[in-house]
C-alpha cells in the first residue's frame, strides 16, 4: 500500500491545540475543521496540502489534547500520512483509527535532509518515504500487522464492522 | 521470573490472565467509560454505526465540562445530542449542569476512581484518575465508540518510570510545583507510551487532593498514564464508597523493570511553566515582575477546595491589582458549594476577584477567561501552548494557585512565599 504527496515539514512538539484550537471544537463537521487547520500557527497549510501532502515531523507529533477534531481536520485537508521522529500516544491512536497512517522516521539522523515541498511517495508495507525530487529513500518502522488492517479497511470502525459481520 | 510492575498486575487482571509482558498488546475490559460533551457526540455517533447496544449502562459517564453552561448553540446542541444519547440507552451516571463539574474532579468526588479500576476517558486528562491507584487513560472519540459497543480496548502493556521523591516541602511550594519540576526534568516526551508511577515519603504525605494534581500532569511528559501508589488514603477512598473488595494494591514489586527517577522535593522552589511548552520550566524569581493581565485560578489539575483555601490565605484583606482581572472557576459544584460556606466565595469577590460556574473554560480558552491580542496569563492550569487560552499572540506562564493569586495582588509575576507564614 502507498501514498504520494508533496511533503510538509514541521518541528517538534507539534500540538492538538495548534492543529485545531479549541475555538472549533463545537462541531465535528470534516469541511469547517479543515478550513480552520493550522489556522494560527501555518495559515498557508491548507493551501498547501491541497494536492495531497504528507507530513514529515519531530519528535513528540500531536502531544497534547485528544481530541480527534485535530486528525479529521488533517485528513480533510488531504494529508495522505504523517512520518515523525516519534509521535504522541492518543494522537497515535486517533490516526491509525480513522485511517491516516502513521510512521515513525527511523533514521532520524537523515530528517534534515528530507525537503519540504518534494514530492515523496510512502510505501506503508515496506515502511519507506521515497523523495521523488531526489530518489532518495528514508526507512521507518513499519506499523504493526493488526494497525496495518485497520488502515486498510479505513480506519478502526470500518475494521470492526467488517470484522464482526 | 522477574516481579510485576503496578501496570502489568492491573493489566493482568483486566486481561484475564495470570501475567503479561511489558509489550504485550492485551484486549482490556474497561471498568469505567467518560465521555464529555466535545469528544462525546463524536464518539456516539461512531458507536452507533457499529452497535444499537451500550455493552453497559452502568459503566459509562457522562459529564458536561468544557463550557458550562454552553456559551454557543453549537455546543448547546452538542449538549442535547448528549442527553438524548443518555436518555435513549439509559446510561445511568450522568451529571448534567450544576450537578458535576470538571469530569476528573466528577469521577474522584462520585468514587468512580477505586484502586485498580481501568477508566477510559474521551480527555487526555484522564490520567487524573490515578492519584487513587486506578488506571485511567486518555482516548480519542472512536477508541471510547469501540468501547461503548464492547466493553474492552486493547492497550500495550507499557514500560514503567518509577518516580521517588523524598524530603520535605519547602514553604510556598505545593504538589503543583513538584509535578511541573518533573515535567521540566522529564521532559514533554520523555515518558511517551510509558507509565508514570510516584512513590517516595513526599508522595505518601500528599492528600490525595494533591495527588490529582501530580497525576494530572503525567500527559504533559507524554505518558499514557500517572498512578500514585496505593497506600492507606487510596485504599480509605474506596472504602468510603463501599468498594474495598473490588480495590487492589497498585504498586510494582521492587524486582519489576522500572527505570527509577530520584527527586529530591526540598531542593524544589516556587515554579512556573514559561510559554509554549509545559517543560519549560524556571524558578518564579526568574520570571518575577513580568506583568500581567489575568490570573486563572481552576481546571482539573488546581481547581479544588485546598486550592481555593491556599488562595484565600493569600488574598485576606488584601486588593487585587487594578490591572488584573482575577478569574475563578471552581472544579465541581461541590467545591464551589463548599468553598462559599466557608467564605472564600466571598472574599474573592470582594479582593476584586469573579468566581464563574465550574468548568474547563479558561484553561482551553474555549469560554469565561479568553485572552485578547497580546495579554498575558498567569494560570493554575495544565497547558501553556501557543493559543491555548485565547488569541495566538497571548502568553500563559503555568504555576502553582499560591502564585497565581500572589501574582494577581501584585499585577505581575510574584512569589508566594511573601504571603505565607
Amino acid at each position: 500500500m502507498k501514498v504520494q504527496g508533496r511533503i510538509i515539514k514541521l518541528g517538534d512538539n507539534i500540538d492538538t491545540d495548534i492543529i485545531i484550537p479549541a475555538r472549533y471544537l463545537m462541531t465535528h463537521d470534516a469541511t469547517t475543521l479543515a478550513e480552520h487547520v493550522f489556522e494560527d500557527y501555518y495559515p498557508e497549510f491548507k493551501v498547501k496540502a491541497r494536492k495531497g501532502a504528507i507530513i514529515v515531523g519531530g519528535e513528540n507529533f500531536g502531544l497534547g489534547s485528544s481530541r480527534e477534531h485535530a486528525v479529521i481536520a488533517l485528513k480533510n485537508s488531504n494529508v495522505k500520512a504523517i512520518v515523525a521522529k516519534s509521535f504522541a500516544r492518543i494522537f497515535y491512536r486517533n490516526s491509525i483509527n480513522l485511517g491516516l497512517p502513521a510512521l515513525v522516521l527511523r533514521e532520524k539522523n537523515k530528517f534534515d535532509r528530507i525537503i519540504d515541498g518534494d514530492e515523496a511517495e510512502l510505501d506503508l508495507t515496506k515502511g519507506v518515504l521515497n523523495s521523488l525530487a531526489t530518489n532518495e529513500e528514508f526507512s521507518c518502522d513499519k506499523m504493526p500487522e493488526f494497525m496495518m488492517k485497520i488502515i486498510e479497511s479505513g480506519g478502526l470502525i470500518n475494521y470492526f464492522m467488517a470484522r464482526n459481520k | 521470573m522477574s516481579g510485576l510492575t503496578a501496570i502489568q498486575k492491573v493489566f493482568s487482571r483486566k486481561a484475564g490472565k495470570a501475567r503479561v509482558e511489558i509489550g504485550d498488546i492485551i484486549e482490556a475490559k474497561v471498568d469505567f467509560l467518560m465521555l464529555h460533551e466535545v469528544t462525546g457526540p463524536l464518539a456516539v455517533e461512531e458507536f452507533e454505526k457499529v452497535s444499537g447496544k451500550v455493552w453497559d449502562p452502568s459503566r459509562v459517564v457522562v459529564i458536561f465540562d468544557h463550557d458550562i453552561p454552553p456559551s454557543t448553540i453549537e455546543l448547546a446542541s452538542q449538549m442535547k445530542r448528549m442527553r438524548s444519547f443518555v436518555r435513549k440507552y439509559g446510561i445511568e451516571n450522568f451529571f448534567e449542569i450544576g450537578r458535576g463539574g470538571i469530569a476528573h474532579q466528577v469521577l474522584f468526588e462520585e468514587g468512580f476512581d477505586i484502586p485498580g479500576f481501568l477508566i477510559i476517558g474521551a480527555d487526555s486528562h484522564t490520567c487524573t484518575a490515578g492519584a487513587t491507584g486506578a488506571v485511567g487513560i486518555g482516548v480519542g472519540s472512536t477508541d471510547a465508540a469501540i468501547v461503548l459497543a464492547t466493553g474492552e480496548i486493547w492497550l500495550r502493556v507499557p514500560e514503567t518510570m518509577l518516580i521517588e521523591v523524598e524530603g520535605e516541602f519547602r514553604k510556598g511550594v505545593f504538589a503543583k510545583d513538584l509535578a511541573l519540576e518533573t515535567v521540566g526534568r522529564i521532559g514533554a516526551n520523555g515518558a511517551t507510551y510509558k507509565v508514570v508511577e510516584y512513590t517516595g515519603g513526599a508522595v505518601r504525605r500528599l492528600s490525595l487532593s494533591e495527588r490529582l494534581t501530580l497525576a494530572n500532569l503525567s500527559i504533559e511528559m507524554g505518558a499514557k498514564t500517572g498512578i500514585v501508589q496505593t497506600d492507606s488514603k487510596s485504599h480509605g477512598y474506596a472504602e468510603s464508597f463501599n468498594r474495598q473488595t473490588e480495590s487492589m494494591d497498585v504498586r510494582s514489586d521492587p524486582d519489576s523493570n522500572f527505570e527509577k527517577i530520584e527527586i529530591d522535593v526540598s531542593e524544589v522552589e516556587p515554579v512556573v511553566s514559561v510559554p509554549h511548552s509545559v517543560d519549560n520550566v524556571k524558578p518564579v524569581r526568574e520570571v518575577e515582575g513580568l506583568e500581567i493581565d489575568q490570573a486563572f485560578l481552576g481546571s482539573c489539575t488546581n481547581g479544588r477546595l485546598d486550592d481555593l483555601t491556599v488562595a484565600f490565605k493569600i488574598l485576606r484583606g488584601r486588593k487585587i491589582a487594578p490591572n488584573v482581572r482575577l478569574v475563578v472557576s471552581p472544579a465541581s459544584v461541590k467545591v464551589y458549594s463548599e468553598a462559599l460556606k466557608m467564605g472564600i466565595i466571598e472574599e474573592i469577590l470582594r479582593a476584586g476577584g469573579i468566581v464563574t460556574s465550574p468548568t474547563c473554560g479558561a484553561c482551553l480558552g474555549m469560554s469565561r477567561g479568553v485572552l485578547a491580542r497580546g495579554e498575558v496569563a498567569v494560570s493554575s492550569s495544565n497547558r501553556n501552548f501557543i493559543g491555548r487560552m485565547g488569541d495566538k499572540d497571548s502568553k500563559v506562564f503555568l504555576a502553582s494557585p499560591a502564585t497565581v493569586v500572589a501574582s494577581a495582588l501584585e499585577g505581575k509575576i510574584s512569589d508566594p512565599r511573601r504571603y505565607l507564614s
